[in-house]
């Protein structure tokens, strides 16, 4: 890359061709307040917070979209950006709900943050305001347009990242809005509810269905049993909630949490993930073996499952049949664990901690009763837990590290390596290896299939037959693939696909911000407590063999069908649910 | 082509064609053969001729008579009269705004002060006939480019005419083939912008109602100098019929080989494809303009890239203005030395005004570059339309500046006064110029496309500030603060809309200052045009704070 | 996954629709002029119509949903049989558009925006269409109307009552 020297605020900067003066000035220690821009996402300047001026040109350019040049002069701080500045962020607060004490993004709103930043004391601007109901209608998502500032960060990743596009700006100039076509609901759309467009909001006009106070309630109800599993890229991640650097292990402290906050047990869906790879891989050798439908394509990523359901139902075929690892984890605990245990399931309550926004819609699918009851209860997201921990006075920072508890809490490596985009194709192919040869797999990492690139390729040599992996994270990467599946052009095995980018580990319920450089720490984090594991083949778990001993029977037993196995139902990507007249125009 | 020893060309152009332009057109043909003149003399369709403001009217060659105003019940006294006897009907003769004696062809001081280039076919020959077209020298300078001249040559000759484009930015047209013709890729296409839309603007409607196949045929020499197979016209969808004569020109020019492969036998192909618009300002924007083209929100793009190398599909991309292209024919024909010595130093050509508003004579007019504002509005526009004299005008449409009477000795040339796309949107004195700017906010705040802060939240707040001056509830803070909030605007808008939105504003605040104060700090409107009826009090405001 | 029709459309509706849209090759580009066409066919674009549209060219519904709400000419929701559109751009207002729009309202009794509770009339504010010349001026359907005096509303609005 060709370097040039630009001149910001002053100071002599060396910079790249290509990249954008927001970029130089941040590598040069230069700070430059944004709202719209975020680095996962294509620049827009539409917010126009980030203006700079620049000498020779009569109106100021948004740094985050503007191109570096070869003695182009910056200056990030003179009267006219100030006062630019200040007068859109006073724009943007005229029209939104000053209600920042009750607002679930009270401290972590990028807006807040720039209203102190550039010094708005009082409202100049009086008069209308965009009035918008909220959109409960989801179990997911709730969006609240009134806080929306229509920077379009959801609207880009819902468009380029994941390809769903079911929210988009409709209307113009004042009446602008985002969200589903027709001003109708999100429930009504083809929304995955990946969540996404939550994390990349900067405001509250997103936020998720938290049921903190339900799982609250049950906590102080002396009736409840209530145990709580934790994702595996929660321990990764949940630390930056309080004040810790991304990447930091906090798998004990998390534990100690949790157990502090009153659950009766705390369990890890680490287990049940290595009961996952059990079952799905020994149904992909099944496939293999008998002739079933190839590629295979693994289903523990919920609004993955969503997604295939919308946008390819004609391949639903290929889909694993196995359930998540969070929705196995309720099947077994409110069946045999209950058993174990002795008490009736009907008092059994199952709070999930999960980085995934999606499954909050999965534990309410119908399919997901097969313990006879509804096999989880309540989905946390990572930042909710972390929020009643809050609530609870824990600072999970200092606490002493605790264990989980057990049967339900022991685990090994290839159940942890789920949270990371990779990990479930490495576990499987770890633990398929031995299936089928009956011989140790020479090399527990498969580096393949790690990393970031948005679709990975592998071909893995077991005893002489050739499995053909491919990876995606991120739906754009996955309609990618899936669009070659369709048109037979690929000839893969298997296929793990992540809604996320990054995986579990950058879900849509992770703490604020996400951003590349994040997911690449809790990655590291992830893949550091699978070294460090003594056990790291999911079919060596103990608690798994028990598991099948006492009470399963065998991987695709009669039981496994019954409990931890499911069916999908194709849905229509372009027919909105209900009668379509427009809600506002 | 029969002898005719007359044509009577009928205006069919939007503004005539309401007032049953087309039934006269009827009415007159049937009259013509009832009387047994069908051989001698030919009725025939036309585009604007220049006098909407006084349709229907028609034009009667070789005289070059126009009769204005014309009733269905005057067309049997003109065919008897004139057509039959030769006699002119002088009650039925345009004589212009100030109406001086009839005097046939050198006409009246309306078309005294025009030079058509542009427009010289228009109302002349029927835009529905490229037959006509050919017959007044039509595609001979499509024939000298291809046949003549390499593709360099002719961006050269344009460069050299000083041609600067029409559409208000006045970038240099030359420069502008230039940077297509040399931009890498393997396609060009070329635009042809007809997407006017701002309003007192009506210039284009009538040059492609009027003579499409010019437009047409730069749109093919534009297309042989930067190297494009193919070109498109983004028409605004409220221009039905600028699209029913082009996509009749078309048609006629595929026909004819004027359109499609191997054009004049020189190896070159081009085709265009018409494209409606669908009711949005901000398409006149060219990246937003490119946004529609390919089926999206005419959000404008961030620039750069300029789309003169990445444009629609990511092409170098050349947009042209309707009348910069309309030059493009007669530059080339004529040479760009005979262009050069037409208008000013630094403003080469004529310019197509339209006054409207408050002047007597409404309409198009197409002069050289240099005219002072006075003799546009006074001479040709005929002055105020009513008693009350003009206050000031709104030069290129409200995204301009606006000018009182200190200024109209002014030149219309880049060197003096730009003026625009050319609307002259005329006020007298009796208008009020804070209800006319807080229009303008209503325009652009209607006509935000939302994208941007400043633009769709700031838009908003000047209008609800501006109505609450007229309707004399403002306070003395808001005067600095509409300053600042112009300022903002524009600075810091993503666009020329925004950036543009508050120059009528800025600029009439500080010629009016006074009328914008008496409304604000005394809530009185001088001119009477602003119900202040609900007017507070500084009393009612007192008591209003302690209740 | 044959999910049921909504209210709105009725078969020879539909099939209209379809046929107006076979005549366009299935490209992005196409998006507007197809808008276009389903208007040209129903008078108006309802949302099942905008999820053909979407469905034929493989965009999100969202997405063209999005973009016909952006440009004023498309109607998407008005159901009256006469659209009234009149310029408020500043040649228009500044030579009388509010009275004409105060005699507008006079004679239907709606404001911009509304529809008459018959149905007949629809009216809207619309920016310039470039008849400045003619000013003040409106377009009712493709109909243009300048020099327009208030007096002359009652009769011209007759006209289309009649029709």
């Amino acid at each position: 890359m060709a370097k040039v020297t630009l001149t910001i605020n002053g100071r002599p900067v060396q910079a790249e061709q290509g990249q954008t003066v927001l970029e130089a000035a941040t590598a040069a220690g230069i700070y430059i307040p944004t709202l719209c821009a975020h680095p996962d996402l294509k620049p827009e300047g539409v917010c126009r917070i980030c203006v700079v001026e620049v000498k020779g040109q009569r109106v100021l350019p948004t740094s985050c979209t503007l191109p570096v040049a070869e003695g182009m002069i910056v200056d990030t701080n003179t009267p006219n950006v100030r006062d630019a500045r200040k007068i859109v962020v006073e724009l943007l607060l005229a029209n939104h709900p000053s209600d920042c004490l009750t607002c679930s993004r009270n401290q972590t709103c990028e807006l807040q943050k720039l209203s102190q930043e550039v010094g708005i004391r009082q409202l100049p601007f009086e008069g209308a305001r965009r009035r918008h109901e909220s959109d409960v209608s989801s179990p997911s998502i709730i969006r609240n347009p009134e806080k929306c500032v229509l920077c379009q960060r959801c609207v880009r990743v819902c468009h380029q990242i994941q390809s769903v596009g079911c929210i988009f700006t409709s209307n113009r100039g004042w009446d602008t809005e985002i969200g589903p076509a027709f001003g109708q609901d999100l429930a009504n759309t083809a929304c995955v509810y990946c969540g996404q467009c939550v994390a990349h909001c900067p405001t509250g006009a997103l936020e998720t269905v938290n049921p903190s106070s339900a799982v609250w309630d049950d906590l102080r109800n002396p009736d409840k049993y209530v145990i709580v599993q934790t994702a595996p890229a929660v321990r990764a991640a949940i630390g930056e909630e309080f004040g810790l650097p991304p990447g930091t292990r906090v798998t004990g402290k998390m534990v100690a949490a949790l157990r502090r906050m009153g659950f009766d047990k705390v369990f890890d869906t680490d287990f049940s993930a290595d009961l996952t790879i059990v079952e799905e891989a020994h149904e992909l050798v099944k496939r293999v073996s008998e002739g079933g439908k190839l590629p295979m394509i693994t289903s523990c990523s919920p609004g993955w499952v969503n997604f295939i359901e919308t946008f390819y139902p004609d391949l639903l075929g290929h889909l694993s049949s196995c359930k998540s690892p969070q929705q196995m984890f309720g099947a077994v605990a409110k069946t045999y664990y209950a058993q174990k245990l002795g008490i009736d399931p009907a008092r059994m309550v199952v709070v999930s901690v999960m980085p995934c926004v999606a499954k909050k819609f999965e534990c309410e699918r119908p399919e997901m009763r097969s313990s006879g009851y509804k096999d989880v209860d309540y989905v946390l997201t990572t930042r909710e837990a972390a929020g009643m921990m809050h609530e609870a006075g824990i600072n999970l920072a200092e606490l002493p590290d605790a264990e989980f508890d057990q049967p339900l809490g022991i685990t090994t490596g290839a159940g942890v390596i789920f949270g990371a985009t990779g990990g479930v194709m490495e576990a499987a192919l770890r633990t398929a290896y031995e299936v089928i040869t009956g011989k140790e797999v020479p090399s527990l990492d498969i580096t393949a299939v790690r990393g970031m690139d948005g679709v990975k390729e592998a071909t893995i040599d077991i005893n002489g037959l050739p499995v053909k992996a491919a990876v995606a994270h991120g739906l754009a990467n996955a309609r990618e693939i899936m669009d070659r599946v369709r048109s037979g052009e690929a000839d893969y095995t298997f296929i793990e696909v992540m809604a996320c980018p990054g995986g579990c580990l950058g879900g849509g319920g992770q703490p604020y911000p996400t951003t590349p450089e994040i997911r690449k720490k809790r990655a590291e984090a992830i893949y550091a407590i699978d070294r460090d594991m003594v056990l790291r083949k999911s079919h060596e778990n103990p608690a798994i063999q028990e598991l099948y001993a006492e009470f399963l029977g065998e991987p695709l037993g009669h039981k496994s069908h019954e409990l931890l196995h499911t069916h999908y139902t194709p849905k229509d990507a372009y027919e909105q649910d209900e009668d379509l007249e427009p809600a506002s125009v | 082509m029969p002898f005719y020893r007359a044509h009577v060309l009928v205006c069919c152009g939007n503004t005539c064609e309401m007032r049953g332009g087309r039934a006269l057109l009827q009415l007159l043909t049937e009259q013509v053969q009832q009387s047994g003149l069908a051989d001698e003399i030919r009725v025939v369709e036309t585009g604007c001729l220049g006098v909407s403001d006084h349709g229907p009217a028609m034009v009667v060659y070789p005289e070059g008579i126009i009769y204005a105003g014309v009733q269905r019940s005057d067309i049997a006294e003109i065919v008897s009269e004139h057509l039959l006897k030769g006699r002119v009907v002088q009650r039925l003769v345009y004589t212009g705004p100030q109406a001086p004696p009839v005097e046939p062809e050198a006409r009246v001081s309306y078309f005294g002060k025009q030079r058509k280039i542009v427009l010289k076919n228009c109302g002349v020959i029927n835009p529905r006939s490229i037959q006509e077209y050919i017959a007044v020298g039509g595609y001979e300078a499509l024939g000298k480019a291809l046949t003549q001249m390499t593709p360099m040559q002719t961006v050269e000759e344009i460069k050299d005419s000083g041609l600067r484009g029409r559409g208000g930015a006045a970038f240099p047209t030359g420069l502008k083939w230039e940077f297509v013709a040399d931009a890498p890729g393997t396609e060009r296409v070329v635009v042809c912008n007809a997407d006017e839309g701002e309003p007192g603007n009506f210039k284009d409607r009538l040059i492609l109602e009027g003579d499409p196949h010019k437009v047409l045929e730069a749109m093919v020499i534009s297309g042989y100098a930067v190297g494009a197979r193919r070109g498109y016209v983004y028409i605004r969808g409220e221009y039905r019929q600028s699209v029913d004569n082009f996509e009749n020109a078309i048609a006629e020019a595929r026909q004819m080989g004027l359109l499609g492969e191997n054009i004049f036998d020189s190896g070159f192909a081009f085709d265009i494809f018409v494209y409606k618009g669908a009711g949005a300002y901000v398409c006149g924007e060219e990246t937003a303009l490119i946004e529609s083209l390919e089926g999206h929100r005419g959000e404008p793009r961030l620039k750069p890239p300029f789309p003169v190398t990445h444009g629609l599909w990511g092409m170098p991309t050349l947009v042209n203005n309707v009348e910069t292209l309309a030059n493009v024919p007669s530059i080339i024909q004529e040479g760009a030395d005979w262009y050069r010595s037409i208008g000013t130093e630094q403003s080469k050509g004529t310019k197509i005004f339209s006054p409207c508003g408050d002047v007597l004579t409404p309409g198009v007019i197409e002069v050289p570059y240099g005219i002072t504002v006075r003799e546009v509005l006074y001479d040709i526009a005929g002055g105020p339309r009513g008693a009350a004299d003009i206050k000031g005008v709104m030069v290129g449409g409200p995204s301009g500046i606006v000018i009182g009477q200190e200024s109209f000795d002014r030149a219309f040339a880049f060197e003096d006064l730009s003026p625009g796309a050319g609307a002259l949107i005329v006020f007298d004195e009796t208008r009020c110029i804070v209800d006319i700017v807080a229009n303008v906010a209503q325009f652009f705040a209607h006509e935000s496309c939302g994208q941007c802060v400043p633009c769709r939240e700031g838009g908003r707040r000047l209008l609800d500030i501006l109505n609450g001056w007229t309707k004399g509830v403002g306070v003395a803070s808001e005067l600095d603060l509409v300053d600042s909030l112009g300022v903002g605007l524009r600075m810091a808008s993503r666009c020329g809309l925004g950036q543009f939105a508050p120059v009528a504003l800025l600029s009439s605040m500080e010629l009016f200052r006074e009328e914008f104060q008496s409304h604000v700090l005394d809530r009185h409107c001088p001119t009477g045009v602003c119900d202040m009826t609900s007017a507070v009090t500084d009393e009612q405001e007192q008591l209003s704070w302690l209740r | 996954m044959a999910v049921e029709k909504t209210c709105c459309a009725s078969a020879e509706e539909e099939k209209a629709v379809r046929t107006a849209l076979e005549a366009f090759e299935p490209v992005r580009t196409n998006l507007i002029p197809m808008l276009h066409a389903v208007q040209e066919t129903l008078g108006q674009i309802p949302g099942w119509a905008m999820e053909e549209v979407a469905e034929t060219l493989n965009v999100p519904v969202a997405e063209v949903w999005g973009t016909a709400s952006f440009y004023t000419m498309f109607d998407l929701q008005s159901r009256a049989k006469h659209i009234i559109r009149l310029c408020e751009s500043p040649p228009c207002h500044i030579t009388g558009a509010a009275g004409i729009l105060d005699a507008i309202q006079e004679e239907l009794g709606i404001g911009p925006g509304e529809v008459t509770p018959d149905g007949v009339f629809g009216l809207e504010l619309v920016s310039c269409f470039g008849v400045c010349g003619v000013a003040p001026a409106m377009i009712v359907d493709h109909e243009v109307h300048g020099n327009l005096r208030p007096e002359m509303v009652p009769q011209l609005l007759q006209k289309y009552r009649e029709q």
